[in-house]
């Protein structure tokens, strides 16, 4: 084969990485938007806090002298998820659901607000500079000629997209089998009927935050082990990309985030592998832009009809 | 003997707007009740007050002897009281039989481990749900379409699936805002004989909102007329057929 295959194999599989962890990320945006119809803007902070607690569990635990990389991961991720989802839990019940009946300008701002708060939070508690963790899981699989063209995936790349498929996997199956997940596709909707059916709709959209905010741990998690480097700022540029991946595939849409994800992932790393690196944002917004402009429904998602 | 539902003083205001003023309702066991108007009379704000679905500015709903004014709408809905929308508002992108089985959320087990597992518990209370919603598609004639895309139904079998839906709740009170518009007059028929079938067989009380005369008239115990959110007047159907200041709200003065 030939060099310039073997490179663009390369940018494909780094933009399915990164692309995953912006689907997963973009879930939690999507089904808020889909549920009660506001764009939570603090959803990208709660993605920090996620990588900031699995860093603290990480090195706690290497501390403590365990070198088992699994288990050590396994804990930080679900220690993460747990903390994630009651940031989450208490975000809803804190800033929006007292808003619930007003107009949905006034829940986006206190939305905004709730990000900037919880940023300097953190950055008040854990500092603003960049806190970096040692790469714990090295190496990879290499395709091809060591010497000359190659394609190199590393372990870490790998966890991330079975961890992403296993994640949305589940996810799908919650949606499609459970009881909460068919109260929760009726409650995107209708959810004044689901309302009138017996379905108290606080347990449903308290659901959907916790399971977007659990999500965004497990991004978190695997996200901040690949770049091995967090800062209080993380949240704001990774929450932007996913909003970004949200709308692409269409907003309230579920296999829409997943899809959008891994298209903006991919044409990001395509534009740093021929373009350069610089510009990978400038094209991540530009899409953003064009889709709003032309497609504002996005690749999978229905054209709004308003909610009567 | 106590009511199933009282309302008293009935009262809605939106902002400057009197849409209701002092209705009052009663409505026993087993009885199909009534609410008739002209267009804008406020028939149906009436109901949104009493499902939860506005809260009303003034006056008292007692359902069963418990204050329902100002409870959430899931709560009355648990409560037993169960409504339709003029509009049908089915969950159209779903199934029909997810329809029902979304309605019956209150009635399932919740435990998201024995449903991971898939213990027989689960499937045994899951087999309970799909067999109240069979029973149900059954008999509004809709259970060769349980798999077809509620938003693809015809009309009136929306229609009828939205009763469908309300029955698999399990209600004591059945509230149906103007179930027979839009249907033609052999649907309209079959509406006739469901709602009959409801009260006689299943033994649950109906509160109605209905502009077709012939169907009030045909199966109503009791009917209030309403006018410009005002209450006219009440009685039985002879009554009310007879009441000169009911065909001036109608008819307009001679």
């Amino acid at each position: 084969m030939s060099d310039s295959i073997y490179y663009f194999i390369q940018q494909i599989a780094n933009g399915l990485t990164i692309g995953s962890t912006y689907a997963l990320i973009a879930i939690g945006y999507t089904m808020v938007y889909g549920i009660i119809g506001m764009i939570n803007f603090a959803h990208g902070e709660v993605y920090m806090i996620g990588t900031y607690i699995s860093f603290i569990v990480l090195a706690g635990l290497t501390m403590l002298g365990f070198d088992n990389v699994f288990i050590m991961v396994g804990l930080a991720m679900m220690v993460s998820i747990m903390i994630a989802s009651a940031y989450g839990f208490t975000i809803e019940k804190v800033a929006y659901k007292p808003l619930r009946s007003s107009k949905r300008l006034i829940a986006l701002i206190s939305a905004i607000g709730m990000s900037i708060f919880l940023q300097n939070y953190i950055r008040l508690a854990q500092g603003s500079r960049d806190i970096a963790m040692p790469s714990l899981i090295q190496g990879g699989f290499l395709l091809g000629d060591p010497d000359g063209s190659h394609i190199l995936i590393s372990y870490m790349q790998v966890i991330i997209i079975v961890t992403t498929i296993i994640c949305m996997a589940g996810l799908t199956l919650f949606i499609s089998r459970s009881r909460m997940g068919r109260a929760c596709r009726a409650s995107a909707q209708d959810i004044g009927m689901t309302n009138l059916l017996g379905i108290n709709s606080n347990n449903v959209i308290a659901t959907t935050f916790i399971i977007g905010a659990s999500l965004a741990a497990v991004a978190g998690t695997l996200l901040g082990m690949y770049y091995g480097v967090v800062n209080p700022y993380v949240g704001f540029i990774a929450g932007l990309k996913a909003f970004t991946a949200a709308v692409l595939g269409g907003i309230g849409s579920i296999p829409g985030a997943m899809l959008g994800g891994l298209l903006l992932g991919v044409s990001e790393s395509l534009t740093a592998g021929y373009f350069t690196a610089e510009y990978k944002d400038v094209v991540a917004f530009s899409l953003l832009i064009l889709i709003l402009l032309f497609m504002p429904q996005g690749i999978l998602g229905k054209p709004e009809v308003e909610k009567i | 003997m106590t009511n199933l539902l009282t309302v008293k003083d009935l009262t809605m205001r939106f902002g400057g707007l009197l849409a209701v003023n002092g209705v009052n309702l009663e409505v026993g066991e087993k009885q199909i009740v009534s609410v008739i108007g002209p267009n804008g009379a406020g028939k149906t704000t009436v109901f949104n007050c009493v499902s939860g679905f506005y809260i009303p500015t003034a006056g008292s709903v007692m359902f069963q002897g418990k204050e329902m004014r100002g409870k959430p709408g899931f709560k009355i809905a648990q409560e037993g009281m169960v409504r339709t929308f003029q509009n049908v508002r089915l969950f159209k992108e779903m199934t029909v039989i997810e329809n029902l089985l979304v309605a019956q959320h209150m009635h399932a087990e919740h435990n998201l481990l024995k449903g991971f597992f898939m213990t027989s518990d689960f499937k045994k209370k899951e087999q309970e749900l799909m067999d109240r919603a069979a029973h149900w598609l059954e008999k509004v004639g809709l259970l060769d379409f349980a798999n077809r895309e509620a938003g693809n139904l015809a009309y009136g079998q929306q229609r009828r699936l939205e009763i469908a839906r309300c029955m698999v709740t399990e209600p004591k009170l059945l509230m149906l805002d103007e179930p027979a518009a839009g249907l033609n007059p052999n649907e309209t028929k079959d509406l006739d004989e469901l709602i009959v079938h409801l009260k006689d067989e299943q033994g649950i009380s109906i509160l109605l909102i209905e502009h077709d005369m012939g169907l009030v008239m045909g199966i109503s115990d009791q009917i209030y007329v309403v006018n410009q959110g005002e209450p006219l007047a009440s009685g039985t159907p002879a009554e009310i057929q007879a009441n000169p200041e009911v065909i001036k709200a109608y008819l307009g003065e001679e």
